[in-house]
């Protein structure tokens, strides 16, 4: 047995398909032995879950219908599709999330940018800078929303004792949807700048300063330095931080569901506070998994299409 | 002009001032919530609604903490939070470093679209995963128990384990190996003797961070642990601070208590999940 496969090992192509799969398991058998646990335990809580929320997606499933001896639960041919797209809060909602994370990224692109170019320089205490600045991102997501939810009491939250004390007046910040909106953002923006920041900042050292040097002496703008050089290098960590930071928001759970409840009057609800609130709020599971599907395929079109786009420009310059 | 996108060495005083003004500035909004949150945990009971914007308040007392420390569930929160992030911790690290390793020096069938599924597992909606493991933990009667809970972490830590140490495997040359298998060491021999050992940083950082996923976490905690003994920190200093009383002191007390060992460890570690996560990025 051995004769024939070395054999057929030094004869250049078409080997039999059974001996390229036996050569195949022998090179790679260590490679399946590693991966088995790991794929037992990831069939089991991720991908067998992943088919299920898609089944579930097309059937009528909520509490009272799962464990029921008399009522099981039906499929519904895309009825919960239906549904949610024939209902204009769902267009409403998502134009919020869009929004949501909108303004959420570019604020924390930008400022993570700012801050991150003031604290690429020599400074003496660019360390103690830097860590203080780190804060927002250290502390869990649960502490932060519950103190920001403190500092947007109406009455007794430093943000209206400091707006009052230099002359403007209070804002009921988590009454009004319009405010609640507003407050939501700050928190996420406040949060957010950090890992932005600790990015943009790795790249900018990766810079070699002679380009900006070279570039001074052609007689460029700091504008144009900025744009022919600072962006064009930072493209590899950006992308994949710009992707990531929009799903991390898009899918952001904690900020809106611990400060607001996607209240006042469902004015601060985002897609995923949503259908967090229709499963376990009011139990109707067939709907939630379909909503689910549905964000998740929303990102996967955005997280292609933004991948295929910037890979595409990149391939040009 | 001296490059204002450039390492400058040569900026102007103005400029310098300018630069250390701003920052001040980014660095008080960055710590300005969390010194409201020292300075509420030590006002007494009694000026719990109070206008004073003092950081230190004119009548600090410890007793907020007092009442935490001894009055509360705090120590079985601790300890039920740390039951079940060290088990996620654990578990993620024994099953995603062979794997990872696997990704890192094979070609297996399926290895690309594993990668990439690896991947697209980032980009599930909470809900997408947690409702059929609900139901799924409901139908196996593991709702209510921390193995349960721990099921449902394994959800995120373990694709993101595979793939931050697939990404430091990458790293490391194959020479290594090449060199044990000549010393006569079979390919697993390898892998546990010179490869493994030559990880620990890696390792140890990538438990780390399953440890503080899971310690943080209450999304899903709020929805699998329901018996209020069972409650991890995260449930426990919710319920100190009931959805309209205001009992700001006992909750912003436990809330530094718990934070701070999270933050320091954060703070060390930070720049290892940066460069873990464009690592994996960037090679793809």
């Amino acid at each position: 047995m051995s004769v024939i496969s070395t054999a057929m090992e030094t004869a250049p192509r078409k080997k039999p398909a059974s001996v390229r799969f036996r050569e195949h398991m022998r090179r790679n058998r260590l490679a399946y032995i590693l991966l088995l646990p790991a794929i037992l335990v990831i069939v089991t809580v991720v991908i067998y879950p992943f088919f299920y929320a898609f089944n579930l997606a097309f059937t009528n499933t909520n509490m009272y219908n799962i464990n029921s001896p008399d009522k099981t639960p039906q499929y519904n041919a895309g009825a919960n599709f239906a549904e949610i797209f024939s209902d204009p809060q769902f267009y409403v909602i998502l134009g919020r999330t869009v929004l949501w994370t909108v303004i959420n990224v570019v604020c924390h692109v930008s400022l993570g940018m700012g801050l991150a170019i003031l604290l690429n320089r020599n400074l003496k205490i660019r360390a103690l800078y830097r860590t203080l600045l780190v804060l927002p991102w250290a502390i869990p997501q649960v502490i932060v929303a519950m103190m920001w939810r403190n500092e947007f009491n109406t009455q007794y939250g430093s943000i209206n004792l400091i707006l009052q004390s230099i002359g403007l007046p209070a804002v009921s910040w988590l009454t009004n949807p319009f405010w609640a909106f507003v407050a939501v953002c700050i928190v996420n923006i406040w949060l957010g700048i950090p890992f932005m920041m600790i990015i943009i900042l790795g790249g900018l050292q990766s810079i070699s300063p002679e380009y900006y040097e070279a570039a001074q002496l052609d007689g460029a703008t700091a504008w144009q330095q900025f744009r022919r050089i600072t962006i064009p290098f930072l493209k590899p960590v950006l992308t994949p931080a710009i992707v990531l930071g929009t799903v991390w928001t898009f899918n952001n759970l904690n900020i809106i569901y611990l400060i607001t409840q996607g209240g006042p009057n469902n004015g601060t609800q985002i897609l995923v506070t949503y259908v967090y609130r229709a499963a376990f709020d009011y139990y109707r599971y067939g709907y939630s998994a379909a909503f689910s599907v549905i964000i998740f395929l929303i990102l996967l079109v955005f997280s292609l299409f933004y991948i295929r786009a910037t890979r595409g420009a990149g391939e040009v310059t | 002009m001296a490059g204002f996108f450039s390492r400058a060495r040569g900026d102007s005083p103005f400029k310098r001032i300018l630069i250390h003004l701003l920052l001040i500035l980014a660095c008080l909004v960055a710590i300005y919530p969390v010194l409201r949150v020292l300075t509420v945990s030590l006002r007494a009971g009694g000026s719990v609604f109070s206008m004073d914007l003092s950081i230190i308040p004119p009548d600090a007392t410890l007793e907020n903490y007092k009442q935490i420390l001894f009055q509360s569930d705090f120590w079985n929160w601790l300890k039920n939070s740390l039951i079940v992030s060290l088990s996620t911790a654990l578990v993620s690290l024994i099953l995603a470093a062979p794997a990872g390793y696997a990704f890192s020096r094979f070609k297996f069938v399926g290895r690309q679209p594993g990668l990439v599924f690896l991947l697209v597992t980032q980009l599930f909606p909470a809900t997408m995963l947690l409702l059929p493991l609900y139901i799924m933990l409901i139908k196996l009667s593991l709702i209510n128990t921390f193995l349960g809970l721990v099921f449902c972490y394994m959800s995120i830590s373990l694709p993101f384990s595979i793939w931050i140490l697939k990404g430091y495997f990458d790293t490391i040359p194959v020479d290594l190996e090449e060199a044990a298998w000549i010393d006569g060491s079979t390919p697993m021999g390898a892998f546990f003797r010179v490869i493994l050992p030559l990880s620990t940083p890696a390792l140890s950082i990538t438990a780390l961070f399953s440890f503080m996923t899971a310690w943080s976490e209450y999304i899903i905690a709020r929805i699998v642990l329901q018996n209020q003994g069972l409650f991890t920190w995260p449930l426990g200093t919710v319920t100190l601070q009931g959805a309209y009383y205001t009992n700001w002191g006992p909750f912003s007390a436990a809330a530094l208590l718990i934070s701070i060992p999270v933050v320091v460890l954060f703070m060390a570690t930070s720049r290892y999940l940066v460069s873990g996560l464009t690592l994996g990025a960037v090679k793809g």
